[in-house]
């Protein structure tokens, strides 16, 4: 396999509206087109157009599918109606997040597990060792598909001037099959910014007819094209976790405050059952660290690694940090231990380049719309 | 991007400006404003201070990064820009002109700055 960053079938376009293009889990992709905080404000108040191509794809066939995805993943998949997705994970044997993940029920026997993009081969060799014996199929997927989103409260009026697809009655967390401006989609009303909108899975020589239709369709709604930068600041914001910062292979969705996708009453065993189990009583018992959210009072940005202080000593560290847009003010998510994880806990603060900046502690998400 | 060519430029990517009463203004180039992306905090030296050429004089933080600001000149803080210190988006919107970040009074004749056409073809390498 070649160093070379992989591009989306959107390489040309993005670099046609002058993206500034970051390396990201091996992909060459939008970090930001003008400025990324004009771009987050018009996620919030307007509505956004993001190219998630990177994201990995792996379809799961076959009368054994549900069972398969039931005992390789920690949530009860087989519960998930069709049309409907998920949000879960999947673990190791020790209960170590593998990667966190979107799974979408296409059809009785077929479903659609969408990775991280530096998870998706991680998550694809591990789906396919645990098929064993299961009558189901997997199916490495990431080359069908581009993935293009539309985000922000304009995104239903934008997204229903270009489909005749019944939006009203795809709800969150739901996803049809439909056509979008002529193109073939999977439309799924699902995202990672704390605002409606929508994902559109379409074959990536359809991803350019698409993103220009959207843009056009957007046009006086004010939709802009979004990189990923501003997508970071949004999902801090509204307190969702990203895999390599609060979601890591050293702890189990119970350290990192999840426990609820972890479904002990499922039928038949799954991978890292007994793991979580002993997790699930630590973190109700004796919780190591907890994860917080963080304001700063001052302006100075914590950024991920920075120890979390209290009384002189290290109490924590900062998994993701950022100056928020919307807030008007830098922002953490972060580990904190126990004892210091109440909200409105004082004398907390984070060390900045050997500074200690004073920081309120707040419980998460930092932002949520107005429904 | 267009460089004024009666600066002078660091491979720091600062710009200088021409002495007036032995004092020059110093900001960063639209180049690295552009490279940081959406500044949202100048931590500035302050008046006083004596900073030093290719030395860190302070902090210029972005959506993604922080970055050290480096002085292209040794000599004495006159003045900074309070107007980039309340905000911080000037760096990016003026950064030649109302983004200027700090005045100093020139002890030591800057040796190895770029010309505007030197720093351009320096920038695009």
């Amino acid at each position: 396999m070649s160093n070379a960053p992989r591009r989306t079938a959107l390489d040309a376009l993005h670099r046609s509206l002058g993206a500034t293009m970051t390396d990201f889990a091996g992909w060459d992709m939008p970090l930001r087109y003008g400025s990324e905080r004009d771009e987050h404000h018009a996620v919030r108040t307007r509505a956004g157009l993001f190219d998630l191509s990177h994201m990995g794809e792996i379809t799961v066939t076959g009368p054994g599918a549900a069972a398969l995805l039931d005992y390789a993943l920690v949530g009860n998949i087989g519960s998930v109606g069709t049309g409907r997705a998920r949000y879960t994970m999947i673990c190791r044997e020790d209960g170590g997040i593998l990667d966190d993940l979107i799974v979408y029920r296409l059809g009785e026997t077929e479903y659609m597990v969408v990775a991280n993009a530096g998870n998706a081969q991680i998550v694809l060799d591990a789906i396919t060792e645990r098929s064993a014996g299961f009558d189901a199929e997997v199916r490495d997927d990431r080359d069908a598909y581009a993935l293009i989103a539309v985000q922000g409260p304009e995104s239903p009026g934008i997204l229903k001037s270009v489909t005749d697809a019944d939006l009203d009655g795809l709800k969150y967390y739901a996803g049809l099959p439909g056509t979008v401006a002529g193109v073939p989609a999977l439309i799924a009303r699902t995202g990672y910014t704390g605002e409606d909108g929508f994902e559109l899975f379409v074959a990536p020589e359809h991803a350019e007819a698409l993103w220009q239709a959207l843009t056009e369709a957007g046009r006086d709604a004010g939709l802009v094209p979004c990189g990923l930068s501003c997508r970071d600041t949004l999902r801090l914001e509204a307190g969702m976790p990203l895999y390599g910062h609060e979601l890591t292979t050293a702890l189990t969705p119970f350290d990192a405050g999840l426990g609820r996708v972890v479904k002990f009453d499922k039928a038949g065993d799954f991978v890292g059952r007994e793991a979580l189990a002993a997790a699930a009583e630590r973190a109700e018992s004796r919780p190591p660290r907890k994860l917080v959210g963080l304001i700063a009072q001052g302006r100075r940005v914590p950024r991920a690694g920075y120890p979390v202080v209290a009384g002189g000593e290290v109490i924590g560290e900062v998994t993701s940090g950022a100056p928020s847009p919307t807030l008007g003010k830098p922002l953490a998510i972060a580990y904190v231990d126990a004892a210091h994880s109440a909200p409105g806990t004082e004398g907390v603060g984070v060390d900045i380049r050997g500074a200690q900046e004073p920081y309120d502690v707040v419980a998460l998400p930092f932002y949520k719309r107005r429904k | 991007m267009s460089n004024p060519q009666q600066l002078r430029y660091s491979k720091e990517h600062e710009w200088l400006s021409t002495a007036e009463d032995g004092v020059s203004t110093v900001g960063i180039t639209e180049f690295a404003a552009n490279a940081l992306g959406d500044v949202v905090f100048a931590q500035l030296p302050e008046v006083g201070d004596t900073v030093t050429a290719g030395e860190t004089c302070g902090e210029l933080e972005s959506t993604k990064s922080v970055s050290d600001l480096y002085s292209p000149v040794t000599g004495e803080v006159t003045e900074i820009n309070q107007n980039v210190v309340d905000d911080p988006s000037l760096v990016n919107s003026a950064p030649f002109e109302g983004g200027w970040l700090f005045k100093v009074r020139i002890g030591e004749e800057p040796g190895d700055l770029l010309s505007a056409d030197e720093y351009a073809e320096f920038s695009a390498n």
